[in-house]
């Protein structure tokens, strides 16, 4: 081998070596860009849902109440029976069979929302108006074009019948997509229509508040002590140890922990939202210590000195003077550490948070989910209609988990001070 | 008989106590800072330090005492109460202390109003003095700590007019707290290995621990379905014995974690890499916390990603070529716990990379060297221990890792080195066993603790290495 080919093979391992580099770090990103493209594509149909249009008659005869009805008598109303007979009106059927497939377009809570508007506006009655009704998950599903309809009819989840109808309103305009408020506001529901993640953030929202209120005061008082008062010596270093290796520990740890302390032994209500917060914090806190302790460590000695040679005690110099110029830092810290306890799916399972919840939580002490729980829930489930809620949930939560961390990173470039 | 109601819910009761605690405490904060000055003037002293630190002296024996004690009592009545009930409850009947415990569960819930059916008699009445019991304590706690605050706040009071030196008070206080707060972290951990060895001792007790250390079959579904009142013949508890060994899931861990190791090594260690010696600073400042997105993102969603996407995909491919591929094959679960773990080994391996200092790549050039020779012969091997480091963080992270193997690998316990059959992992059988209902006597809940001690026993060595080593070089060269 001459001296040139040698040279041009030692060039040519050169561009392979770092073309290895740049194809690593191509895949990395394909990936993060194809799980983004896939929760998109498949999530975004979600915050959308298929509504009829349904023109219902308020008589008070057909409602069978009185003329000027109290709230008594209003509650009295039979809704379900007034709303079927204007549901079977949309395509006169005498078939009983064909009336229940009919029937099976609409959501099972439709009663629901017509007596909800009824009661809202109370001067409608003995008027005609159109209202919008939330569409089953199959039609929404076959109006999304989701459900393929050339496929034979014992295959499909829509039968010949429905399609008729479904086809027939299409014509009249009488289906429309509006915004799916019962996304946002629903618990969870076995009806993927009706199933919402409203109460699953207000138990994430429970959860994270706990979380926060126990681990940020402790952290920073712990990396106070740690990098401040603390001297030298064994009992220092083993906790040191602790904190470094707690925040290494698998998180399904924590949630034995939590089972067989907070569950077994202090008989903590199950399912609820404060034990899974205290888990949550737990774990966390030892996530917060370490960047707290980080801000502390670089805010410069002079200040501490400065503060000591004008006659402050060493801890008004802490408070007075370390403690607020760290804040920035250990701030985005805790941010961060509260947004990774957010996704955090593991230990809330064994502490029972994965309970079929139907009841939006109304206190950290109610039964109830969490977001991540609830895109582990809903992905087992094999119904079309709870796919695109599966990935439109996760939407949401990414929502979250990046407008913590923007606010974290900015809150660290606004207000961190450069020490030069 | 009616079901006596409690007065005031306990946790509703507590917060009131703690709000009143607070507010009477800010009181005295400003009642010690006013009082310090008229008394001052009165016995003619000087005060020994600022106003404000003899109301934070004031306010603070006033309000610790008293929340550590709502705090103990709130952890502790339960117990107390219970043991009554519960000592109150031998005297009458016949029933061994599990029986016992059972009742004393249906006399709780019966109280709360949770109690499912119509409860016979002994309950009824074991559940009036179970409120009976619960407002004694109530009161009883109401006036301890009214004496508490009231009785701090006068020996406190009598300190300040004898003229104290507050700020050193305030400040040993301060102190005390910061400390006491530290040591939650050894807490933590305390009460990790606790609960863990609870359980995990009960489980040895009826399992030898060498069977569930090397023993090959793992189908804890046997000690499930048996009634736990009959006692066990020695033919079905040495079956029961060999229903537990943990082999196929320590080496399903292993395998899955070798496939994730695979895929996020060579990429993790390219790309740390590429970004530390080739990238441009623009490039560097970009691609660094893009590769780090994937750290981010949380693991529910790579489960579901790995569950939805990756097997279908994997199984379609494997299809075409005529492979028997299971719907839940370790491969995709490995690949996804891959790309998850990419940033853990490139972002350490990075900073081990940047610590080598440049004077080595210097020299290795000056003796003509190109780039990919310097940083194959000089720099990696230089970076190698820290890189090792942060490879057993990468592994310690693997065989932790939950979601993605729940949600995307299988839960029978197959010994298996074929990455497209299904197999099953430590972590996923905690959650199986855990989730639902537990039957805490049952040997197959206790294997769930079992498990979690050799996932912590494990990970804690893996981490107490890594960050050894990674300690260690991390600095070495400077």
């Amino acid at each position: 081998m001459t001296k040139e080919q040698r040279l041009q093979k030692r060039y040519a391992s050169e561009k392979r070596f770092k073309s290895y580099g740049i194809i690593s770090i191509c895949l990395a990103l394909t990936f993060v860009a194809l799980l983004v493209f896939k929760v998109l594509s498949e999530g975004s149909s979600a915050f959308v849902k298929t509504s009829i249009q349904l023109e219902l008659n308020f008589d008070h005869k057909l409602l069978n109440t009185s003329k000027q009805p109290t709230k008594e008598e209003i509650e009295d109303i039979d809704f379900y029976d007034f709303t079927l007979q204007h549901i079977l009106k949309v395509f006169p059927t005498s078939n009983r069979d064909e009336e229940k497939q009919l029937i099976k377009l609409f959501t099972s809570d439709f009663e629901f929302e017509v007596k909800k508007y009824f009661k809202a506006n109370s001067d409608i009655l003995n008027k005609v108006i159109t209202l919008n009704i939330t569409a089953s998950s199959d039609l929404d599903q076959l109006h999304k074009g989701n459900y393929q309809r050339d496929i034979p009819e014992n295959r499909r989840k829509i039968s010949n019948f429905q399609l008729k109808i479904y086809d027939q309103l299409l014509e009249k305009k009488k289906i429309n997509k509006v915004f799916n408020n019962y996304f946002f506001t629903n618990g969870d529901s076995r009806n993927p229509e009706i199933a919402g993640i409203g109460g699953s953030m207000l138990g994430s929202f429970f959860s994270i508040l706990v979380c926060l209120i126990i681990s940020f005061p402790i952290a920073l008082l712990a990396a106070v002590y740690l990098e401040e008062f603390a001297p030298k010596n064994k009992f220092t270093d083993f906790i040191e140890i602790n904190i470094n290796n707690l925040a290494a520990v698998p998180s399904i740890v924590f949630g034995l922990l939590g089972l067989g302390i907070l569950l077994n032994v202090f008989e903590l209500p199950r399912s609820t939202s404060l034990v899974g917060g205290i888990t949550l914090a737990l774990m966390t806190l030892p996530r917060i210590i370490i960047p707290c302790r980080a801000s502390l460590k670089a805010v410069p000695p002079s200040i501490r000195e400065a503060a000591l040679a004008v006659g402050a005690s060493k801890v008004q110099s802490v408070i007075h003077h370390v403690v607020p110029l760290a804040m920035p830092g250990t701030l985005s810290g805790t941010i961060i550490g509260l947004a990774q306890a957010l996704g955090e799916t593991a230990p809330l399972l064994l502490i029972g948070m994965v309970a079929f919840v139907v009841q939006v939580p109304g206190s950290p002490l109610d039964p109830s989910a969490s977001l991540p729980v609830q895109v582990f829930l809903w992905s087992e489930s094999a119904e079309r209609g709870f796919v695109e809620k599966t990935s439109a949930t996760i939407m949401v939560l990414l929502g979250f988990l990046i407008i913590m961390n923007s606010i974290a990173v900015y809150a660290r470039q606004k207000f961190e001070k450069k020490w030069i | 008989m009616v079901r006596p109601l409690p007065i005031v819910r306990n946790e509703k009761m507590n917060l009131l106590i703690i709000i009143f605690i607070i507010a009477f405490s800010v009181t005295c904060f400003f009642f010690g800072k006013s009082q310090i000055k008229k008394i001052a003037s009165i016995n003619q002293f000087k005060p020994k330090a600022l106003p404000h630190f003899y109301g934070f002296y004031l306010s603070l024996w006033c309000a610790l005492p008293a929340l550590l004690i709502v705090l103990l009592w709130t952890i502790f009545e339960p117990f107390i109460v219970k043991y009554f009930i519960i000592s109150s409850l031998e005297q009458t009947s016949s029933e061994n202390s599990e029986q016992l415990n059972l009742t004393y569960q249906k006399i709780k819930s019966f109280y709360l109003g949770t109690f499912g059916g119509s409860a016979p008699d002994a309950i009824k009445i074991g559940a009036a003095k179970y409120a009976s019991f619960i407002s004694i304590a109530q009161n009883a706690k109401i006036v301890l700590i009214l004496t508490t605050v009231i009785g701090f706040l006068l020996i406190a009071f009598k300190k300040i007019k004898n003229n104290i030196h507050a700020r050193e008070g305030v400040e040993l206080i301060f102190k005390i707290v910061l400390i006491v707060s530290s040591v939650i972290a050894i807490l933590t951990t305390a009460g990790i290995i606790f609960s863990l060895l609870l359980e995990s001792i009960k489980f040895f007790s009826q399992i030898n621990f060498f069977d569930f250390l090397f023993g090959l079959e793992w189908s804890p579904q046997k000690a499930f379905v048996r009634d736990a009142s009959v006692a066990l013949t020695a033919e079905q508890s040495k079956e029961l014995g060999k229903a537990f060994g943990a082999i196929p899931l320590f080496a399903g861990t292993g395998f899955i974690a070798l496939i994730a190791m695979s895929v996020a090594v060579p990429i993790g260690l390219f790309s740390a890499i590429y970004l530390a010696e080739y990238a441009s600073p623009m490039l560097r400042k970009f691609g660094k916390p893009v590769i780090e997105i994937l750290a981010g993102i949380p693991t529910v969603v790579y489960g579901f990603f790995a569950a939805l996407t990756v097997g279908p995909l994997i199984k379609g491919v494997g299809d075409t070529f005529g492979l028997e591929v299971s719907s839940e094959s370790a491969l995709a679960a490995g690949l996804v716990m891959g790309v998850m773990i990419i940033p853990f080994v490139s972002s350490l391996s990075d900073d081990v990379i940047n610590a080598v200092p440049q004077s080595l790549r210097e020299g290795s050039y000056a003796l003509g060297a190109t780039k990919s020779e310097t940083i194959r012969q000089v720099v990696l091997p230089a970076a190698l221990p820290g890189i090792i480091g942060s490879i057993l963080l990468a592994v310690s992270r693997a065989i932790g890792e939950t979601m993605i193997v729940v949600m995307a690998a299988g839960l029978a316990a197959n010994l298996t080195i074929n990455p497209l059959d299904s197999t099953t992992t430590i972590t996923t059988q905690i959650v199986m066993i855990l989730v639902g209902d537990q039957e805490f006597t049952s040997a197959k809940t206790q294997a769930a603790f079992a498990l979690g001690l050799t996932l912590f026993a494990v990970t804690l060595i893996l981490n107490f290495i890594a960050l050894r080593v990674v300690n260690k070089y991390r600095e070495k060269y400077d």
